[in-house]
């Protein structure tokens, strides 16, 4: 009776949950694999052809000046974002955290950027960042030039060779107020009893932030990278809404969408789609293994 | 507030000057806001990049308006988009979520990681299969078959998040329906569904916000007539005929749905994002 009324519940949760997991199986993995398959074909054009040329599409691209710019440009990015946000992060974090007034208006302030598109960002953002100057001159740069601060009049993402750091700032004011939550949430997890030992002692609060509560954010630290890193690898919509499709400011996720859909090149699009997703995997596997071994330990 | 207990006597100078920073940095924040309500409310005779950080003499509503003009038929595209979308994530996260807590089945070490690293993947790697998909079943260009590909990618964090809500569910009261002789089901529809809430409005405002900012599956995947707002706001944006003014008001316009679902519901929003990236 008992094992009859078993096996009626395994079919209803088979039932239940195999059309999701099918659909995951073949929607990520199944398509990856037919990526991975299309990559190392010479696709061409709207019609398929998965003719077999080996990794002629990844050779390629390994000689493809655009590509060197496009890694060139992740690199210079991922470096900005990220430390930018981790630094605004952990500072407004510990900001927020000296019990001042109008807290959870100041950490809402600090994160309502996380509920707009990059799209909305990009466009609003373009125009903060003209780079048009003289009597044409408009946006951040005319209000650094009104306030006496023409020093900081810039040619944001104009500026030859390190245009790409300008696109890091609407990111960044896009993920700081993110990674502040996140550091917030490692702050308040940080029993006060610690602190108020060592205030005991005599420990200057620069001492306790310093030698005692930064040591035990590490961990905090080490998920934002992982996640702004990832995030900070797939960027596309906001370079495409601030600058449009400029070669300047290419990076992978766009050099693909254009040459796939624009060139009808699929053999390079997957190919360059693929190694994106292994940049990925390398920086989240090993975090995901971790997170998932902790998980089973508690 | 222990600290301002402590400290607030003892340290005022220091404390004027965190203020200080802390506006400085709300400066920060609200610049891109303020551009975008200035500009807006501007007449178009009263707008020029010259005076663009000035407050408007008025309240004019000529941007706004005609933003709308532009845009209200993808407004109304992805509005069509993200209700179902949300709507079919929530239930099918909340039958995943229960099932995979509720059943150890074999295999499931492998589906767990599985579905975590779906989260993660950049779509790039899938994007090609995916328009070769929707051209063979006939989906490509239109609104169902890109609220059916936010569903499916949707599937890893939405079972994920319902998942570890339901973990916290006490054992005793499932073994008490299950003494009761509640199957499956009852279980589910008695215990779990009841306790639902709060991970059913995470979900829904994750899937809303992530469809409606969404750049792009929706350039990739929907036809000029079915643009949702993101892709008709960029589109707005890069074309010479449309003024920048109109173009601030169009982003205020997009921005506004996810906005509002911030401001009244921000710490679901906020648990949102922690349960996705942190915990899985």
């Amino acid at each position: 009776m008992a094992l009859k009324k078993l096996d009626k519940d395994t079919i209803i949760a088979m039932v239940l949950v195999s059309p999701s997991i099918l659909a995951v199986l073949i929607f990520v993995y199944g398509f990856i694999a037919w990526s991975v398959r299309v990559s190392l074909s010479n696709w061409i054009g709207l019609l398929p052809d998965y003719e077999f040329i080996g990794l002629g599409n990844y050779l390629g691209l390994l000689k493809d000046p655009r590509f060197h710019i496009d890694v060139r440009n992740t690199l210079v990015f991922t470096i900005l974002f990220v430390g930018g946000c981790l630094f605004l992060g952990v500072g407004l974090a510990i900001l927020l955290d000296q019990g001042l007034r109008g807290e959870s208006f100041f950490r809402s302030l600090f994160l309502f950027p996380m509920a707009i598109s990059f799209i909305v960002t990009g466009v609003v953002w373009r125009w903060l960042m003209n780079p048009a100057m003289g009597s044409r001159m408009s946006g951040l740069n005319l209000l650094f030039d009104s306030l006496g601060l023409d020093f900081l009049v810039n040619k944001w993402h104009t500026t030859p060779n390190w245009g790409i750091a300008a696109i890091a700032i609407p990111a960044i004011w896009q993920m700081s107020g993110y990674t502040m939550a996140l550091y917030l949430g490692g702050l308040r997890a940080i029993p006060e009893s610690l602190r108020e030992a060592a205030r005991v002692d005599g420990a200057s609060e620069i001492y306790i932030y310093r030698r005692i509560v930064l040591p035990l954010l590490w961990p905090v630290t080490l998920s934002a990278m992982i996640i702004l890193g990832h995030i900070s690898l797939k960027v596309f919509d906001l370079i495409i809404a601030v600058a449009g499709k400029q070669v300047a400011l290419d990076v992978p996720s766009v050099y693909m969408w254009t040459t796939t859909f624009d060139g009808q090149f699929y053999g390079r699009g997957a190919s360059i789609g693929i190694l994106l997703l292994l940049s990925v995997a390398v920086l989240v596997i090993p975090y995901l293994y971790q997170t998932l071994r902790e998980e089973s330990t508690t | 507030m222990r600290a301002r207990v402590a400290d607030a006597p003892r340290r005022p100078p220091t404390r004027a000057w965190l203020y200080i920073l802390l506006l400085i940095m709300s400066i920060f924040y609200l610049l891109p806001m303020y551009v975008m309500l200035v500009t807006g409310f501007k007449s178009f005779d009263e707008v020029s990049l010259k005076t663009m950080w000035n407050l408007p003499s008025g309240l004019a509503l000529d941007n706004f308006v005609a933003a709308y003009n532009q845009l209200a038929p993808h407004l109304w595209n992805s509005l069509r988009l993200v209700i179902p979308t949300a709507a079919i994530s929530a239930m099918l996260g909340s039958i995943n979520g229960f099932v995979l807590t509720r059943w150890r089945f074999p295999g499931a070490d492998i589906v767990f990681p599985l579905l975590l690293f779906g989260m993660f993947i950049p779509y790039q790697s899938i994007l090609i299969p995916l328009v070769q998909f929707m051209r063979t079943t006939g989906l490509y260009g239109s609104i169902p078959g890109l609220a059916l590909t936010h569903i499916i990618y949707g599937i890893p964090i939405t079972t994920l998040t319902f998942r570890s809500y339901y973990i916290t569910v006490p054992k005793e009261m499932v073994e008490a329906a299950r003494i009761d002789g509640a199957g499956l089901l009852e279980t589910y529809y008695h215990i779990f569904l009841p306790v639902s809430a709060p991970a059913f409005v995470v979900v829904l405002i994750w899937q809303f916000t992530a469809a409606w900012n969404d750049f792009l599956f929706a350039v990739v995947l929907t036809s000029p007539e079915n643009w949702p707002i993101t892709v008709a706001l960029n589109n707005l944006a890069g074309s010479q005929i449309i003024a920048w003014n109109v173009q601030m008001a169009a982003s205020l316009v997009a921005a506004i749905p996810t906005l509002i679902i911030y401001i009244f519901l921000g710490r679901y929003f906020l648990r949102g994002l922690m349960s996705g990236a942190l915990k899985g």
